[in-house]
């Protein structure tokens, strides 16, 4: 029996095969992204009708070449208010994760760099609200405050925070034990200066992939508050509660159907584009 | 021949255990194959020992995983032939493949604090491939297990069996390993740096263990490791591999002293040896391995070679027999002529501090303890005892060395006296000014007299500043530079000072080698042009040639600067070359103190005879020393040494102070040069 | 150990009792007036029937007098009474608990049934269809919204399909299943009732689905991220080197080591799950306490609310108790 001698180079997949796999999901979810952004922004211009003109001739429409994706009950078209409602899930998820995570970095970074007491009872405070179930705490919140996307969002806002302060805080330890940490500090710099040249800096990347992945998360939970009947007044248009509309209406399946299609193709592309920032700021991925 | 043929019938005594011919690997990359290992051939004869040394990416581990085929993607073997007793492993059906990995051949790894399933108890893991390839039943395995925990060297094997690999130092774990390997009695045993992640009198007992497993059992072995010391005192033979290519193949003695190949001739002469002339340079050879995407068409070795002729660059050299069994890739010695010794440079101004003044810095029953969590989940808060009264004075001028094994509290000395901690008790003064418990802002002012270089060039240097930016820094923080031009001025001048080029000073951290990161952060230790250096471990991460580049550079700024050193690192040669006096420490103490030379030639307490005698080095006569530190967690009464102690008496008892037996010769020990290692060099 | 968990204990009641502090100050901070909530718009223009309905429920009195009555009652295992259905809190609690630790423990069997097996093989065959699909499923599974994956579900097998039932725990003519638990399946089973027992059964499978299905995208994603880690583990090498099968190396070796992190997430989402019934609840018309929840909030009915988030912060402490005790039966490194 011989040896057997296998001489030949493997060819590499094809480039692009390769490029699609690593880069794919990050792309679909910067495009879906961008898309319902522009959505957002142009919505006036876009829809084909104003998005509370009622036509109660033509209520309960079936998706036709007048009305793309029917109209509801009281003759609404259910594209235009889905258009317009784009505005209110992202204004509301962009801004319960952007001032939710302001608030939660500042108190986890305070609360590693005091350390001691300060850092205790930040903790257990952070801890208390993290006890309550979110939706639930919410919920009562928001229904305590009165109907209204704003109060909807303070009530969010409530129990968003703690889980980016507990984040923070871990980043901030971990980093305050590098090594390029302490060369600042034997280097004699200012904490403030270390804070905002090195450790700040080195954190950025777990926090964007989190807040990326949460928006998605936060617009998921404002439509749910919204479905509930918790989160806008009536006539303005918001996919949670053009879901709730729809509901009853099995027979008219578009009415809640293309809003909640609406709701998962924007969360798909936060997932996407938190997905796709992860792979390509973790080292280990990078290189396959 | 029957592949099915039980192994002993084969004509075992004459048969080669493995014939590896044209080994290629490669690393298929998006940029590309990478070739690993390009074309390596090599023989083991039944009960041999070969070593295979070379630098972190020559291909070393590569090659052991390819004779195991336990490569994962996107590494894959694309060429060549590896034959075990007649068997072609290249050729084994995964059954086949199963059968025979973990029976016949065995591996050992690096690390033996990941190797062990952390779930799972040690029993488990030693019998389970006993059962699974039918050697054993389950009951007559435990019995086995137990008798090879105890013939590993490892005390109470039936408590070991039973417990869990957490419960275990590195040292035991790295025994429970090696039990593992052999316990289905393989033919042959690979070793992948095996010890390198242990302490040297660790790693003296583990190769201590390899060695009679070879001559008891004639267990063939292969010993991967980057230290030619490790390989000369258990292998026969060696070969060394440069990009991926063995380029000198020998016995290990020969390649010791008389190496063909210059980058063997560069290898041995790199690391500096405990009986080396006082005052010598390192003989370093500049540049880096050639990129594995795209060798050089000549030798692979011609770009850096001191030797090379004109054929060198053009044509790529076979490997060659430059004398009776041994073989050189090198056009130069083809001929058997031999590679001149280094050249010894002219001994160094002698380096003598200036006579009693106020010291530099000065650390009087330095204590410190940290409070660690909880034992497991459930027990109480305990107390590491990292440093436990250690005096230390620094004059201006001197190179103070710091040795020891890990969790002896060197690191954490240096972090004392640098102030990144807070003594727990003690008083440390910095030309006479008390900095014991000074808040940040009073440090602040003193930070520029003092730098530091750490021992990971990864982890020391901020990801996210380019070298310009993270030199500058300090400089304008300390105003000693007024604008960015003139910052931008000293940086280059700093760069230049440390041999980093000037067009390198946008790049970031990631772009360089670690040796060049630790040129960096050297630059940066100097940059606010202090008088004391703390330098912890600062080469124990890089590879001996980068290691001897580095130290010369620190050498060399001492003389030009004046610098004075703290120099914290585990490696007794390199302190012995780097510093004047050195302070041996155990267990947050030290024992032993001195003048480099003396303390080395004629050790006086009998940890720093283990420690010096543990070192691998040919022609050393060694005293194992048994047992491990005992945990920092509960400091032992008396003499902390005294459990490990060979010449240990009741008197030890009573802790033994730091007396001055000798003029500059401290020692904490009541039988001072009661105990000398037999038979040892002059 | 025995110390630790009394410790844990009585840590849990504290943030209980604190949980309730905040939500008592929380009803009396914020402008939405229950008594608007509850006498509508025409009665609550009479000045003395306002006054009058205050005083009955206590509404008058200071802040900390009413949180220390509240304490009292607590002390003596009363939550006070509803505002709205005018019923002690806790029987409105006991009456709606069943039905939703009933869904949501059904849910959380599914999740783990289905994201455990699906993470692992993703993990094995990396890069695989395999692992492409688990990604598609946990994709969607995190990223639709229940109340609509909810209406979405009833419209296909409910509404379209027929095989299905509709909406409710069981068929509206039957009676329900009578027992100690008020657990549907298992007061049938209990009783023999084979009938009723499908017919609970039938009426779980779709808000059962529709409720684990972000669970399962979590834990596919974690139970793969987990064993990959631990795949590339050294450990894992040694097993390899050992030449033991490759079962044995995947479910001996390295998934004990994943479980870990799993099990954290699994505690963290079957305590959501029981929050997260509130939208099911509402689409699946489920008698449980989600729509208790959602009720009590739309009538501003303070104590119900105080009540529930107890009930339900007291069931994520101990989730989390739980769950820090199985760290040790996982992990020998947490043991000792």
């Amino acid at each position: 029996m011989s040896a057997t001698q296998i001489v030949l180079m493997p060819a590499p997949r094809p480039r692009w095969r390769r490029r699609l796999r690593r880069y794919g999901p990050a792309w679909a979810g910067s495009a879906l992204v961008l898309l319902w952004l522009l959505v957002a922004l142009l919505a006036s211009w876009i829809s084909p009708y104003p998005p509370d003109a009622q036509d109660i001739v033509h209520r309960l429409a079936e998706p036709s070449a007048t009305h793309w994706l029917g109209t509801d009950v009281l003759g609404r078209d259910v594209l235009s208010r889905l258009l317009h409602g784009a505005r209110l899930s992202l204004l509301a998820g962009f801004t319960v994760v952007l001032l939710g995570a302001a608030i939660g970095i500042a108190v986890g970074v305070v609360a590693a760099w005091s350390r001691g007491l300060v850092d205790e009872a930040l903790m257990r405070f952070t801890d208390l609200v993290l006890c309550f179930p979110p939706i639930i705490l919410a919920l009562a919140i928001a229904a305590a405050l009165g109907i209204g996307a704003t109060n909807t969002i303070l009530a969010m806002l409530v129990v968003w925070w703690p889980k980016f302060a507990r984040l923070a805080r871990a980043l901030a330890l971990v980093q305050r034990s590098q090594e390029y940490v302490e060369a600042a500090t034997v280097l004699g710099l200012r904490p403030i200066r270390i804070l905002g040249r090195h450790i700040l800096p080195n954190t950025f990347g777990p926090l964007a992939v989190l807040l990326t992945l949460d928006l998605g998360n936060a617009i998921l939970t404002f439509a749910g508050l919204s479905f509930l009947g918790l989160g806008v007044v009536p006539p303005t248009p918001e996919w949670g509660s053009m879901v709730a509309e729809g509901r009853e209406l099995v027979e008219q399946w578009w009415v809640a159907t293309f809003p909640g299609l609406a709701i998962l193709t924007v969360v798909v592309g936060f997932n996407f584009l938190g997905d796709g920032l992860r792979d390509w700021l973790d080292p280990k991925t990078r290189s396959r | 021949m029957d592949m099915a043929q039980p192994e002993h019938v084969t004509a075992a005594s004459t048969q080669p255990v493995l014939e590896v011919e044209d080994l290629r690997t490669v690393f298929l990359t998006d940029d590309g194959a990478v070739r690993a290992v390009d074309g390596v051939s090599f023989t083991v004869g039944p009960g041999e020992t070969l070593g295979i040394v070379g630098e972190s990416g020559s291909g070393k581990s590569v090659t052991a995983l390819s004779l195991m085929r336990l490569l994962e993607e996107p590494a894959r073997i694309i060429g060549g032939s590896v034959r075990f007793q007649g068997r072609d492993v290249l050729a084994m059906r995964p059954d086949e493949l199963r059968g025979w990995r973990g029976d016949r051949a065995a591996m050992v790894f690096q690390d033996p604090m990941t190797g062990l399933n952390p779930v799972l108890r040690i029993l488990r893991q030693v019998t389970e491939h006993m059962v699974s390839h039918g050697r054993q039943s389950p009951a007559t395995a435990r019995v086995r297990a137990v008798e090879l925990l105890r013939r590993m060297g490892i005390a109470a094997p039936e408590r070991a069996a039973a417990s869990f690999p957490h419960q275990f130092s590195g040292g035991m774990r790295q025994r429970v390993m090696l039990a593992i390997g052999v316990a289905n009695d393989p033919v042959l045993l690979i070793a992948d740096e095996p010890t390198t992640a242990l302490d040297v009198t660790i790693q003296a007992q583990i190769l201590d263990l390899l060695r009679s497993l070879n001559e008891e059992f004639g267990t063939a072995i292969v010993l991967i490791s980057h230290d030619l010391g490790v390989i000369g005192t258990v292998c026969r033979r060696v070969a060394v591999m440069y990009a991926g290519e063995i380029v000198e193949e020998a016995a290990t003695e020969a390649v010791l002293t008389d190496p063909r190949h210059p980058y063997a001739w560069a290898l041995v002469n790199a690391v500096p040896r405990l009986d080396s002339p006082a005052g010598a340079r390192l003989t370093s050879i500049e540049g880096a391995p050639p990129n594995a995407l795209d060798p050089p068409p000549g030798c692979r070795f011609a770009p850096r070679c001191p030797f090379k002729i004109a054929r060198c660059d053009t044509d790529h050299p076979p490997l060659m027999e430059v004398a009776p069994g041994r073989r050189a890739r090198c056009w130069v010695t083809a001929d058997g002529r031999r590679l001149p010794a280094p050249p010894i440079p002219a001994q160094a101004a002698p380096r003598s501090a200036a006579p009693e003044e106020r010291p530099l810095l000065e650390a009087e029953g330095l204590v410190k303890h940290f409070a660690v969590g909880r034992d497991g989940f459930f027990g109480a808060s305990r107390i590491v005892h990292a440093v436990n009264g250690v005096d230390l004075r620094l004059r201006r001028g001197e190179a103070l060395g710091i040795v020891g094994e890990s969790g002896c509290g060197k690191s954490t000395l240096a972090r004392l006296v640098t102030r990144l901690h807070e003594p727990t008790a003690g008083r440390i003064r910095f030309e006479g000014q008390d900095i014991t418990h000074a808040s940040p802002a009073e440090m602040r002012p003193l930070r520029p007299r003092m730098g530091m270089v750490f021992q990971d060039p990864y982890a020391s240097l901020n990801p996210r500043m380019t070298v310009a930016d993270a030199l500058a820094e300090p400089l304008l923080a300390h105003r000693r530079a007024a604008t960015r031009a003139e910052a931008r001025e000293r940086v280059l001048k700093l760069m230049a000072t440390v041999g980093l080029k000037p067009e390198w000073a946008s790049r970031f951290p990631h772009e360089f080698s670690g040796g060049q990161r630790q040129r960096i952060s050297i630059a940066r230790s100097l940059a606010l042009q202090p008088d004391l250096v703390v330098a912890d471990e600062p080469v124990s991460a890089l590879d001996v040639n980068v290691q001897a580049q580095v130290l010369n550079l620190m050498l060399e700024l001492r003389e030009r600067l004046g610098l004075s050193y703290l120099f914290i690192a585990h490696d007794l040669a390199v302190v012995r070359a780097f510093c004047d006096r050195v302070a041996v420490m155990y267990l947050g103490r030290i024992v032993e103190q001195g003048p480099a030379l003396d303390i080395f030639a004629q050790p006086l307490h009998p940890y720093t005879v283990a420690l010096t005698s543990a070192v691998p080095e040919a022609g050393r006569e060694r005293v194992i020393l048994g047992g491990e530190p005992p945990s920092t967690l509960s400091l032992p009464t008396g003499c902390a040494f005294r459990g490990r102690c060979p010449v240990a008496r009741p008197a030890c008892e009573v802790p033994p102070p730091l007396a001055e037996i000798a003029p500059g010769r401290l020692v904490a020990c009541h039988f001072p040069g009661s105990f000398s290692r037999p038979g040892h060099l002059s | 150990m025995l110390r630790y968990i009394a410790t844990r204990l009585a840590a849990a009641v504290v943030m209980a009792v604190l949980a309730s502090l905040v939500i008592f100050l929380i009803s009396a901070l914020v402008p939405g007036d229950p008594v608007l909530a509850q006498l509508g718009d025409i009665a609550a223009s009479d000045p003395a029937t306002v006054l009058e309905w205050r005083a009955k429920w206590g509404l008058d009195l200071p802040l900390w007098e009413r949180y220390g009555i509240f304490l009292n009652g607590l002390a003596h295992g009363d939550l006070g009474i509803s505002i709205a259905t005018r019923r002690p809190v806790l029987e409105d609690i006991a009456q709606y608990a069943p039905a939703t630790l009933e869904l949501a423990t059904v849910s959380f069997l599914l999740a783990i049934g289905v994201g455990i097996p699906l993470g692992i093989a993703a993990a094995v065959w990396r890069d695989s269809w395999v692992d492409s699909a688990a990604r598609i499923v946990s994709l969607l599974g995190v990223s639709s919204p229940t109340f609509w994956l909810a209406f979405i579900m009833l419209a296909i097998f409910y509404g379209w399909l027929g095989w299905a039932p509709g909406p409710g725990r069981i068929d509206p003519i039957a009676f329900p299943p009578e027992g100690p638990t008020g657990l549907f399946l298992i007061d049938a089973a209990l009783a023999g009732d084979w009938e009723g027992w499908h017919d609970a059964a039938a009426h779980l499978v779709l808000p059962a689905v529709v409720l684990a299905a972000a669970t399962i995208g979590l834990i596919t994603r974690t139970t793969r991220a987990a064993m990959l880690d631990s795949l590339g583990q050294d450990y894992v090498r040694v097993a390899r080197a050992k030449g033991l099968r490759a079962q044995v190396i995947v479910l001996r070796h390295a998934l004990p080591n994943a479980l870990v992190p799993v099990v954290t997430l699994g505690g963290l989402a079957y305590a959501n799950l029981l929050a997260g019934a509130v939208m099911t609840e509402t689409v699946f018309s489920w008698p449980g306490l989600g729509r208790y929840t959602f009720r009590s909030a739309a009538a501003l009915d303070f104590p119900a609310i105080i009540g529930i988030t107890m009930v339900v912060s007291a069931t994520y402490l101990l989730v989390n108790l739980a769950v820090d005790l199985s760290y040790a039966a996982l992990d020998p490194r947490v043991r000792r």
